[in-house]
């Protein structure tokens, strides 16, 4: 029973209110927002580096973050992103969650699963590199400053989840 | 009086452990509110968990709220914090691949990192599908380039657009989230189903 307690997740107004002054520390010790995606593209713009440095130095989306010699590996995103993964960890071992599993509906294989994790995250990622940030760096980050792109972005994310939720219920219910 | 770093002139590397704390910060928050579970993600689009809506919008309006103390105290030059600038094409067409891509693969980056640290095995493979994102886009930047670009606002503000002071936004924000707090409350109620995120 005391395990059970120590499983339950932290009540949600008390959740985001922590997720709330994390971004605020983040504003008032870095003057800006959090955000996830950037890390991301940070990380595939350096390999891509690493891989084919003539492609990175020549191709007009990669060049400019290896001008004067940067290193797209060591920026703040990307730093932040590599927080957030012992962040993610420290919590779910504290809290007991620490487990190799797939999460899905009874009702789809395995396989299913993860074809459409993996359609669904290339997607969202193209989608916040058009929009110049995702949930958080877009969405949460941009209400925080009062961007009028922010509440934009946000209400374009959740109200397209909602039309589409009709064709994917069977991956959730 | 912030923002440190850039008030101060910090050195990078200051910043960048600053960086460091953030993510442990956001990572830690995300996984105690539940987003390292995509079925407690998706349910927020099937009326059966809210929670998505709860921590969500209390962490803009608890940001925003102390933000805009923060400045009236003369404790945060919110000059100086960036402000997402607004390309009206690429804002909302970004946003509807982004929500076909949640509901899709029931994370968003932020969660699906969160998930995949604590060993949710379709988290990894989402973020395969991240990455693989990623290196498209940038393979296929010189093709949309044009769309990315228009429409361009500059960094304007939602209080400003609405000829409202920014206090007074806020506070209207702050009723509008207590609002749809209480619906979520309804909501929950009326599509219960058993816990989906028990079984460990």
């Amino acid at each position: 029973m005391k395990q059970m307690e120590k499983r339950k997740y932290m009540n949600p107004y008390w959740a985001g209110t922590l997720l709330g002054l994390v971004l605020l520390a983040a504003m008032f010790l870095s003057g800006r927002g959090l955000g996830a995606s950037g890390g991301m593209k940070y990380l595939v713009v350096s390999a891509v580096g690493a891989v084919d440095k003539e492609h990175a130095q020549t191709a007009p989306f990669y060049s400019k973050y290896f001008e004067d010699g940067k290193k797209p590996a060591l920026n703040w995103l990307s730093i932040e992103l590599f927080g957030l993964v012992i962040g993610g960890f420290a919590s779910g071992a504290i809290s007991g969650r620490l487990k190799l599993k797939t999460e899905k509906s009874p009702k789809i294989r395995n396989w299913t699963r993860f074809l459409f994790a993996f359609l669904g995250g290339c997607l969202f990622v193209y989608g916040a590199q058009l929009a110049r940030g995702c949930t958080s760096g877009a969405a949460l980050s941009g209400m925080a400053v009062l961007s009028v792109a922010g509440f934009v972005t946000m209400m374009a994310i959740f109200g397209s989840a909602y039309l589409f939720a009709w064709f994917f219920r069977k991956l959730w219910i | 009086m912030g923002p440190i770093s850039t008030l101060y002139q910090l050195p990078e590397w200051m910043d960048l452990m600053f960086a460091l704390f953030i993510g442990i910060g956001f990572g830690f928050a995300l996984e105690q509110a539940g987003f390292s579970s995509s079925r407690k993600l998706a349910g927020m689009f099937y009326g059966y968990d809210t929670t998505v809506l709860k921590v969500f919008f209390t962490a803009a309006v608890v940001a925003l709220t102390g933000a805009q103390l923060l400045s009236y105290f003369g404790l945060l030059d919110l000059r100086l914090v960036y402000v997402n600038e607004y390309y009206v094409n690429a804002a909302i067409i970004g946003g509807i691949i982004m929500g076909a891509g949640f509901i899709m693969g029931g994370f968003c980056p932020g969660t699906g990192v969160c998930a995949a640290s604590i060993g949710k095995i379709d988290a990894m493979v989402y973020l395969l599908g991240g990455l693989t994102g990623a290196f498209l886009f940038a393979e296929t930047w010189p093709w949309i380039a044009e769309l990315a670009g228009k429409n361009y606002r500059g960094a304007v503000k939602i209080n400003e657009t609405l000829g409202l002071s920014p206090a007074l936004f806020t506070v209207l924000l702050v009723a509008a989230a207590a609002f749809m707090f209480w619906l979520a409350e309804k909501a929950e109620k009326r599509f219960a189903r058993k816990d989906i995120t028990s079984d460990y």
